[in-house]
């Protein structure tokens, strides 16, 4: 839909030129103390990892500025990919899954859409006094079915136990080595206009689930999160696509519209997603509404995002849909030149608007 | 929800569009506000502007309870959230909106117990499972939320539960809107009024804009498919001629609202001699404190606040954007020293403030794009 008569006036242009050169600088982190929306895989946590962490840990010519969901390791021939990444879900079990569940799925699906298979996971447990050692049992016992879901071998951890009050139960860190597959050929560079954009699966689940799953409001609905391995969808894009797939990311906190922003930042393009075409279950639509929030802005622990090149769109997006739990997948949008680093939505409604990333947080600790 | 898809079809939007361009008369530019921040909304998430016609303006009014809330309401609310063992409750909205110093959000990272609840009475229920803690509720709102805040309290009071008091921030919608009318830069042709509010209050209690002001007003319920048809009815009754309280949300919304809620609120509030309104300067008669009978449940007597007016930041123009003087974008700090991560004004942070749902939302160099 184009409306010509809704032109932006000459003055109105300047002022959000002005406002995109600001936003593509690089993120400064000038709080004084850290708040839960540091945590919350929007803005500000952004302003953290570019602000803080890359200047400090980044070497010049390293894989850290490339901020994908795992490190790259060049190990004498061998291409590795590395990652960790830690869970402190509230509850510890909800509808679909739970935290021993999640932290295997978690960190082997940064592997997977980093184009890496993984190998080997260690997992450190954080441990609160006074937990219920069936509480425990079952999450050990979630863990090792996950990661022979899974297909990764659980080859070290470590075990701190904190004063009550200190954890929330039980916190896990998991950290795992992946060999990239020799099909890969992905990096956020590889983004161009033209390319399609798919995401595996309905989206939001797991977010709303943990949202209901705490009993804030006095709403029934059966909504099961999606934690599971994605090893399999990216298996089947990588077949079918080849070099042709050119960047995946895992759309979890801040959801796919975070994902998009950042891979539209990072590409210089910009990428319009048709809304109506987003998979979503009539239950979970029904919840966001109701609580007024964004489904593209709720984490997922079981969907990704693909950029494939055009040509291939189809291809991959039939090869998705062949492999279970992705039946519903979906070509949910494009990418374009203009304007760069934006993400826009056509509404089901005729209109476009921008989509941003997540600002603040509507419930922290979802994962 | 399978109810709301018919008020979202783009066929039928693009039907009533096309009625609107039809109705409009080519050589009048028509400047409509509407009241409610739901509608603002709703009109950068759906981006109904794309579907009217240039000459169609629509101006945001000062209808976002967030946005109106003045600075020092804000820091008296983070003296309350600070005092030693209380647990201060609020919707979430309002734990980004800065005061003079810092953020209810700042508060709680430095110690204090703040927690977000989606009800008032979920912040009754908090002081119900901690009898040995104070629990205030931050209430804020126009006629919408100040039935549900009341019955709370009514439930509180019959329950006996002593540990709950309310930090009461409701306003009404009359005053500002007569204020915004007698301005002496008041150039608004018409209203799309608030379905919500009307839900309580009738279409009655906007009868005033036609009769004292000579402004056609149009209820209109918060789908895009309502606004925009609420739009073509203001446009209907301008080339008309004709100057009424028209209701497009008629699904909901009778002539005399709820009197029930009506009667619940005039049991539990009174009206404040007078209230700061953010960008808009104190206001006679235009919010609501907690009656004599229920005083005990009043947070600002049992704790008392320093009650510090504030000055608005000086770079600061929300005033002017919540009085639609200008737009969102015109204002000097948009979008670069006030942004939804670090807002200035109180209008870029909750997501019915009109500066937030423009960055957010409507953010657009349309004359750069290519579809």
């Amino acid at each position: 839909v184009s409306a010509p008569e809704s032109v932006a006036g000459g003055r109105e242009q300047r002022v959000l030129e002005i406002i995109e050169t600001a936003r593509a600088k690089p993120a400064r982190f000038r709080e004084k103390r850290i708040t839960l929306a540091h945590g919350a895989g929007g803005k500000a946590t952004q302003t953290l990892i570019e602000g803080l962490f890359v200047p400090a840990f980044g070497t010049p010519g390293g894989t850290l500025a490339e901020l994908g969901d795992a490190g790259a390791v060049r190990a004498g021939g061998a291409q590795l990919a590395m990652t960790t990444d830690s869970f402190v879900v509230k509850p510890l079990r909800f509808p679909g899954g739970s935290i021993g569940e999640l932290a295997v799925n978690g960190t082997v699906n940064d592997l997977a859409v980093s184009g890496a298979r993984a190998l080997a996971l260690t997992v450190s447990l954080i441990l609160e006094e006074g937990l219920d050692a069936d509480v425990l049992r079952a999450e050990v016992r979630a863990i090792a079915d996950a990661a022979q879901t899974a297909g990764v071998e659980i080859v070290g951890g470590d075990t701190k136990v904190v004063e009550r009050g200190a954890a929330d139960g039980m916190y896990i860190c998991t950290s795992a080595v992946g060999a990239v597959d020799a099909r890969a050929k992905l990096s956020s560079a590889a983004i161009a206009a033209g390319d399609r954009v798919l995401v595996s699966g309905p989206i939001a689940e797991h977010g709303m689930a943990i949202m209901l799953a705490r009993n804030l409001f006095d709403l029934d609905a059966s909504i099961e999160s999606d934690t599971c391995s994605l090893w399999p969808a990216v298996n089947a894009l990588l077949d079918a696509c080849g070099p042709q797939l050119h960047c995946m990311r895992d759309a979890t906190r801040g959801g796919v519209a975070s994902v998009l922003n950042e891979l539209a930042r990072a590409a210089g393009v910009s990428v319009t997603v048709r809304e109506a075409d987003v998979p979503l279950a009539p239950s979970v639509a029904a919840a966001a509404e109701l609580l007024g929030i964004e489904p593209m802005h709720v984490a997922n622990e079981g969907r990704l995002v693909a950029f494939v090149a055009p040509a291939v769109a189809e291809r991959a997006l039939s090869a998705l849909r062949a492999v279970a739990g992705c039946e519903q997948a979906a070509l949910i949008g494009a990418v374009g030149e203009e304007p760069p680093g934006m993400v826009l939505v056509e509404t089901g409604f005729g209109g476009r608007r921008v989509m941003d990333q997540l600002v603040g947080d509507p419930l922290p600790r979802i994962c | 929800v399978r109810y709301v898809d018919e008020f979202r079809n783009a066929e039928l939007g693009q039907a009533v569009a096309g009625e609107i361009l039809a109705s409009v008369d080519p050589e009048r530019h028509y400047k409509l506000m509407e009241i409610c921040g739901g509608h603002t909304h709703a009109i950068y998430k759906y981006a109904l502007d794309d579907l009217l016609p240039a000459s169609v303006e629509l101006v945001h009014g000062p209808g976002c309870p967030v946005c109106v809330i003045p600075m020092g309401r804000v820091d008296d609310a983070i003296a309350l959230a600070r005092t030693e063992g209380l647990i201060f409750t609020c919707f979430g909205d309002m734990l980004r909106v800065p005061g003079s110093q810092e953020t209810l959000l700042d508060a709680k990272a430095q110690g204090a117990d703040v927690r977000m609840v989606y009800s008032p009475l979920d912040a009754l229920r908090i002081a119900r499972e901690n009898p040995d803690r104070e629990v205030v509720f931050f209430a804020i709102g126009f006629e919408t939320t100040a039935p549900s805040t009341a019955l709370t309290l009514k439930r509180a009071k019959a329950e006996g539960i002593r540990n709950f008091t309310c930090f009461c921030n409701h306003v009404t919608i009359e005053p500002p809107l007569r204020a915004l009318l007698e301005a002496p830069d008041m150039s608004l042709d018409g209203f799309v009024g608030p379905g919500h509010v009307c839900t309580v209050v009738g279409t009655r209690a906007f009868e005033f804009i036609p009769s004292q002001y000579g402004r056609p007003v149009v209820i209109s319920g918060f789908e895009p498919l309502d606004i925009l048809q609420s739009v073509l009815m203001l446009v209907r009754q301008l080339r008309d001629g004709r100057c009424e309280v028209e209701n497009q949300y008629t699904r909901v919304v009778p002539r005399d609202g709820n009197p029930l809620a009506l009667k619940v609120m005039a049991e539990v509030f009174e009206p404040r001699p007078h209230f700061e309104w953010r960008g808009l300067g104190s206001i006679a008669h235009s919010a609501l404190a907690l009656s004599a009978a229920y005083g005990d449940f009043d947070a600002e007597q049992r704790f008392g606040v320093p009650g510090v007016r504030v000055e608005d930041p000086k770079a600061c123009q929300c005033g002017e954007v919540l009085k639609g003087v200008i737009k969102p974008w015109e204002c000097k700090v948009f979008g670069t020293a006030c942004t939804p991560e670090h807002a200035i004004g109180t209008c870029m942070v909750s997501p019915e403030g009109a500066c937030a749902a423009y960055y957010n939302y409507g953010r657009l160099t349309r004359a750069k794009e290519v579809v």
